[in-house]
């Protein structure tokens, strides 16, 4: 189908692609314009302005349960270029276009050009070009254009992570962010290759048409899962993720976190919509990848210390979560279980939904206090919610969220895989799903813990710090797409049936064979008394609100310092800080978190001044990963020699690849 | 709706509204008589209840809104989980399936507001509370979730009113053992999630070594009334659902039932009240020994069930 102007109404698809074009190209006048800052204000509109448009088209989109194709004549040797927006692709445009929109808006005022010029023009610019390049990754249906826009987008989060490259963290975290990436980037050149060995050309496979159970859909799927898997973060491919979200702009982390981890999760999505009757193995390595990566990813944002490191690593456990789901979903498609197949992936993509809401949410609030505060490490925070009380709601309801706590929508999309494991236990098979339950709910229980010890230690209490002494509420543009998506998550908390509704089409395009089944309605009705028990639980927390109020203006109301236990002289420094809180829960799992203490050290009867220090490690990163690299290092030495800085030569290199695969083909 | 389940309605809501401070009073005269006192009368925790509504607040100069918001979400947690857990044979006002996921993650929104107002006051003995409430909560969450897949698997059903009005003398006979395992798990957890001896010592003298005691010590007058109240209809919803599990009597007459819900709560409070007389508080590093051994227990009981 080609642009056609229906009556006034434009094809919903061109819009959305224009859309992503311009928010590709809105950063490029900056980099011509003289004057600061009037390059990013043009960027942010358009942006937004684009992002209001595509997101109503992918509504539409979603709704109209079609399959639009665009077909590109574009002279290369590998087919043509197709983009191709059916409801799957349309799903995962949404958070696409509102977080790169919101980002957007949260940059004027977190990273504005008049304070930071040298560097402000290279951020809008890739940061339109990553946006861009994820919503055009939706559309690709050629493998080898899907690449190409897959490295634009790996390249253009390359360069906004290193924005502060004078910092050598923040080199170290790009470094580490650049291998894994190309790593899989390179399983990715082996799953598209074996892909067209199977079908022939280049172009993507319809839904269904190949077989899972030849050798050849084996290594297509390990590709798969070590090329998405390294993208989205599943554990051990996650080793990236928590240093390259920890040092990018707050802005970036929030684009990178909430939605360019999702498309690691769109390829793996897509790819298992190409074979039909996957066998049990598949699924089985999906559930227990989630869920080991959902349990060792809260763990070890429990340990963390750094605000944003502890951010990244509650990534970790999302996309684990969401893994879980899809795992079980593809086992339930193995054995025919169709609840488990709605369930499953009605909570999946619920949870990519919300995850997408709340992560950019705290995200950008870690921004705000970072700009307050002046720091990323929360032991010297405290009190903040004193100067920035709106910060601090709109955080409160984004940590309460990600805990998965009714009645957020972080809730909703965990209730659904927890009923999907419970109702295993009256199917006749796989009836061990169900254990999935008390790991899931010890993974909330961990969230809670990580989270009570975010926002505890950067809002509660007195200021630890001269720095976190005197926070400055966050500017408009800061606080409006805080609001937003605190809103949006009290949404789909209090009317998650509505959300579901979104959710299915994206549910009958992966599996087919649910659309003619009764599930939408039941679950919609259960989510139905779901809402009303949120509503009844806020309706009763006004009610007791109000009645306490009444109270309290009968009695006597005075201020006084916290009680010190007979204690008169406490400082801000007694205060149970970041580290001291979870010291416990680390101290019970340290079987998997491992955190390095320092402690003092008492001699003497009279012990002088002394510092405990703790620094929580990346076990993978640090014990193995690491090592193997010095070691390829050592013995790939003598490479070294082929590396020598004239371009000349490299150019050369190429030219005589290119000649020997030539001679090769033939 | 029917004029028989409005009135059970009626007399659930009034229940559940009216109850649960008895059974402090009840632990309270129970460790009484076994330490040889008289004790309070059993209306005390009534009377200081009220007491407390009618006296001023103190709010430490500390706290923001949050350290309000605590009491308010712990009592509309609890409150809102009592009207989910069916008491006794008669089912509960609100069912759904899943209604049990939703039980188990109400007390999660409650006990982080807990926490995020003890440690809005800036004391470190608050900040201790909470981190062993985090931690500790979090260590028991897998054995109430085993606990309902037992349930469930039993019943073949996904609501807390179909899981535990199937729990009678005939489930008893066939997944016996099963059961046993599980009472001894949630007993584990009752006692450590409303903060009994021996995880906690609600009597204690001293703030160090205190879990949830020590996270409301800067909560006065009618915020400290609410939080004695939550803490209190806590303890008889999670009993109510304890009960149902461990003396699963039923009669059939409706107003009969109501009374032997009402006679196994008061046993449940003396039994409580024995274990606090006879037991002393765990030192804090055995706590999460004992409650994973709880969860062990109740992976156990779900393995009988499940295979």
């Amino acid at each position: 189908m080609y642009s056609t102007l229906q009556g006034a109404c434009v094809d919903p698809a061109l819009v959305a692609i224009s859309a992503a074009l311009v928010i590709g190209c809105a950063g490029i006048p900056g980099l011509f314009l003289r004057k600061p800052g009037l390059g990013q204000i043009f960027s942010t509109v358009a942006t937004i302005l684009a992002a209001l448009a595509g997101l109503p088209s992918s509504l539409l989109l979603l709704f109209s349960h079609t399959t639009t194709t665009y077909s590109l004549d574009w002279g290369l040797p590998f087919g043509p270029c197709e983009l191709v927006i059916d409801p799957l692709s349309a799903f995962f445009l949404l958070p696409v276009f509102l977080v790169s929109a919101a980002g957007s808006l949260f940059a004027v005022g977190y990273w504005p050009s008049a304070e930071h010029r040298t560097t402000e023009r290279g951020l809008t610019f890739f940061y339109g070009l990553l946006s861009s390049s994820m919503a055009i990754l939706l559309m690709a249906r050629n493998g080898v254009f899907f690449l190409m826009v897959w490295e634009i987008m790996a390249l253009s989060a390359y360069f906004l992570l290193v924005t502060e490259h004078e910092r050598e963290d923040v080199r170290r975290a790009g470094t580490v962010y650049l291998i894994a990436t190309h790593t899989g980037t390179a399983a990715l050149f082996v799953y598209f290759s074996f892909l067209a060995a199977q079908t022939g050309s280049f172009m993507l496979p319809t839904a269904g048409s190949l077989s899972a159970l030849s050798p050849v859909a084996a290594i297509i799927a390990l590709a798969a899962f070590v090329g998405f898997g390294a993208k989205a973060g599943i554990m051990p491919l996650h080793i990236w993720l928590p240093s390259a979200h920890a040092n990018a702009p707050s802005h970036v982390s929030a684009v990178m976190s909430g939605v360019m981890l999702k498309m690691g999760l769109y390829g793996i999505f897509r790819t298992l919509t190409f074979f039909h009757d996957p066998p049990l193995l598949w699924g089985a390595v999906l559930t227990v990848a989630g869920i080991v990566t959902a349990l060792f990813g809260i763990a070890f944002a429990v340990a963390q210390r750094d605000l944003k490191r502890l951010l990244a690593c509650s990534s970790i456990e999302n996309i684990g979560i969401i893994t879980t789901g899809l795992g079980v979903a593809l086992l339930g498609v193995s054995s025919h279980t169709l609840p488990l197949v709605y369930l499953g992936l009605a909570g999946a993509l619920l949870h990519i939904l919300n995850h997408s809401l709340f992560k950019p949410l705290l995200f950008f609030g870690s921004g705000a206090i970072i700009h307050a505060s002046g720091t990323r490490e929360m032991n010297l925070m405290g009190g903040l919610a004193k100067g920035m009380p709106r910060v601090a709601l709109f955080v409160l309801v984004g940590s309460v969220a990600i805990c998965g706590i009714p009645p957020l929508n972080g809730f909703a999309s965990e209730f659904l895989l927890y009923l999907g494991f419970f109702r295993q236990l009256t199917e006749n098979s796989l009836s061990y799903l169900v254990l999935l339950a008390p790991l899931l709910a010890l993974v909330g229980g961990l969230a809670v813990v990580a989270f009570s010890k975010l926002y505890s230690s950067v809002f509660l209490g007195t200021p630890r710090s001269p720095g976190a002494a005197h926070p400055h509420e966050a500017g408009l543009t800061m606080q409006l797409p805080l609001a937003v998506l605190a809103l949006l998550c009290l949404l789909i908390g209090v009317v998650p049936q509505v959300a579901l509704r979104l959710v299915y089409p994206a549910i009958a395009s992966f599996y087919p064979g649910l659309a003619s089944t009764e599930y939408p309605a039941e679950y919609g009705s259960i989510l139905d008394k779901l809402s009303l028990v949120g509503v009844l639980l806020l309706t009763m927390a006004v009610v007791i609100t109000l009645l306490w109020y009444w109270r309290l203006k009968k009695g006597r109301v005075t201020s006084a310092p916290t009680w010190g236990c007979g204690y008169q002289r406490g400082t801000a420094r007694i205060q149970y800080g970041a580290t001291a809180f979870s010291e416990i829960a680390v101290s019970v799992f340290s079987g998997i978190i491992r955190q390095k203490i320092r402690r003092p050290a008492m001699a003497g009867l009279f012990p002088g001044g002394s510092r405990c220090v703790d620094h929580p490690t990346e076990t993978l990163l640090e014990r193995i990963i690491a090592p193997l690299f010095t070691l390829a290092g050592i013995s790939f030495a003598f490479l070294r020699r082929l590396q020598h800085g004239l371009m000349h030569v490299y150019m050369m290199y190429i030219f005589a690849t290119l000649f020997i695969l030539m001679l090769w083909a033939h | 709706m029917t004029n028989s389940t409005l009135i059970n309605c009626c007399i659930h809501i009034l229940l559940a509204l009216f109850m649960p401070p008895l059974l402090l009073g009840v632990i309270g005269k129970t460790k009484a008589a076994f330490a040889g006192r008289v004790g309070a009368p059993f209306l005390q925790p009534y009377f200081d209840i009220i007491r407390l509504l009618q006296k001023g607040t103190v709010f430490s100069t500390t706290t923001s809104w949050v350290f309000r918001a605590g009491p308010i979400v712990a009592l509309a947690t609890a409150a809102v989980a009592a009207l989910l857990i069916p008491f006794g044979a008669h089912p509960s006002p609100i069912s759904f399936e899943g209604d049990m996921i939703l039980y188990a993650y109400l007390f999660a929104l409650g006990r982080f507001f807990t926490m995020a107002a003890a440690l809005d006051t800036g004391s470190s003995f608050e900040g201790m509370g909470s981190a062993r409430e985090a931690t500790y909560s979090c260590l028991a969450e897998p054995t109430l979730f085993f606990a309902l897949i037992t349930l469930s698997r039993l019943s073949g059903s996904y609501s807390l009113n179909g899981m535990l009005s199937n729990v009678s003398s005939g489930a008893w006979l066939y997944a016996g053992a099963s059961l046993l395992l599980l009472i001894g798990g949630m007993f584990i957890v009752l006692l450590a999630e409303n903060c009994r001896i021996p995880f906690d010592d609600p009597n204690t003298h001293l703030e160090l070594t205190m879990i949830h005691e020590v996270m409301v010590l800067d909560h006065s007058g009618p915020a400290f009334a609410i939080i004695q109240y939550a803490a209190s209809l806590k303890l008889f919803v999670l009993g109510a659902f304890f009960v149902q599990l461990a003396l699963p009597f039923a009669t059939g007459h409706p107003y009969l039932d109501w009374g032997v819900f009402i006679a196994t709560m008061l046993l449940l409070a003396i039994v409580i009240g024995i274990v606090e007389s006879v037991m002393a508080r765990l030192r804090l590093v055995r706590v999460p020994q004992l409650l994973v051994a709880a969860t062990i227990l109740a992976a156990f009981s779900t393995l009988l069930v499940i295979r």
